[in-house]
């Protein structure tokens, strides 16, 4: 237990370490969802196109 | 290189590539992200710190390259109307501008314990700030027109002028007197320990298959919305009654 705390604690420079991992995780995640996101919109809307022309 | 300009072609590549990259991205992330935490040394004058530095660099590197990227395709596009190299450079517009964020953003938060301050205006940092401002305004200047194939060329340009300023991001360090260390890296040596290269290449080896692995999506989206634009062009122009 003390070890996953001195973990956590980062040798007292929690703050700066997980803030940097965290905004790093979440702008990657982010960046990731939205890409994914952006193409299956665009598919949805192609394949209403296609089929609209029949 | 011109068998890359066909669509068809490059997409074929890309979907072959596709799983292997992000299997890449997926391994290196699961190892590297434990050794960068957990297992590897805690720095003797920098102490924890120090880990900042294996989201920072690499994150460094990768909005670097992704700017030569994007430059080398505006080139393309501008010089033999490679529309794939244009889409290239589009895709990867957001990414080299959200690892230049992350980049600044890891920088700050390790520089604040370190040296004192968040932020000096020195040449590296400065410079590096600016081609945050090129990515910002790549991505401006595509949307900024009503013809589209305007805001691409006006945005291929501006990419091109942006170009100048990564070489100086790499060198300032060398030619000013900064705040910032000078490289630890080069390709004929290290002066760092191999307890610290493992996590960092592997960190680096994450980010750059993230890139290739999003750069795929993100190019087959662009390549989506060029075809719906054609779609909806020819619905127009096959029912000319409608346009009284």
């Amino acid at each position: 237990m003390d070890a996953f705390r001195d973990f956590l604690d980062m040798g007292g420079y929690a703050v700066w370490v997980w803030s940097a991992y965290g905004i790093s995780a979440l702008s990657l995640i982010g960046m990731l969802v939205w890409s994914v996101r952006t193409l299956k919109a665009r598919q949805k809307e192609f394949d209403v196109l296609k089929n609209s022309r029949g | 290189m011109h068998r890359f300009a066909n669509p068809t072609q490059f997409m074929r590549i890309a979907n072959a590539i596709y799983p292997w990259v992000a299997g890449v991205a997926i391994l290196c992330f699961l190892f590297g992200l434990p050794i960068a935490l957990i297992t590897s040394p805690a720095d003797y004058q920098q102490g924890n710190t120090v880990r900042i530095l294996y989201l920072h660099v690499p994150a460094a590197v990768l909005a670097e390259m992704i700017y030569y990227a994007m430059a080398a395709g505006s080139a393309a596009y501008l010089i033999w109307r490679h529309p794939m190299a244009n889409l290239v450079a589009k895709a990867s517009a957001p990414m080299g501008a959200m690892f230049t964020a992350l980049c600044l953003i890891c920088g700050m938060l390790w520089g604040e314990p370190m040296w004192g301050t968040f932020w000096v205006w020195d040449a590296r940092l400065t410079s590096t700030l600016i081609m945050f401002f090129f990515y910002l305004g790549y991505l401006a200047l595509g949307d900024a027109f009503e013809d589209p194939e305007r805001g691409d060329r006006a945005s291929a340009i501006l990419a091109l002028v942006g170009v100048v300023n990564v070489p100086i991001i790499k060198f300032s360090v060398n030619w000013w007197n900064t705040l910032h260390q000078p490289a630890s890296l080069s390709l004929t040596k290290s002066n760092m320990s191999g307890d610290m290269l493992l996590p960092l290449f592997l960190m680096m080896g994450a980010y750059a298959a993230f890139y290739v692995t999003v750069l795929i999506i993100r190019v087959r989206s662009e390549l989506l919305a060029a075809k719906i634009r054609n779609a909806r062009m020819s619905q127009i122009a096959a029912m000319p009654q409608m346009a009284e």
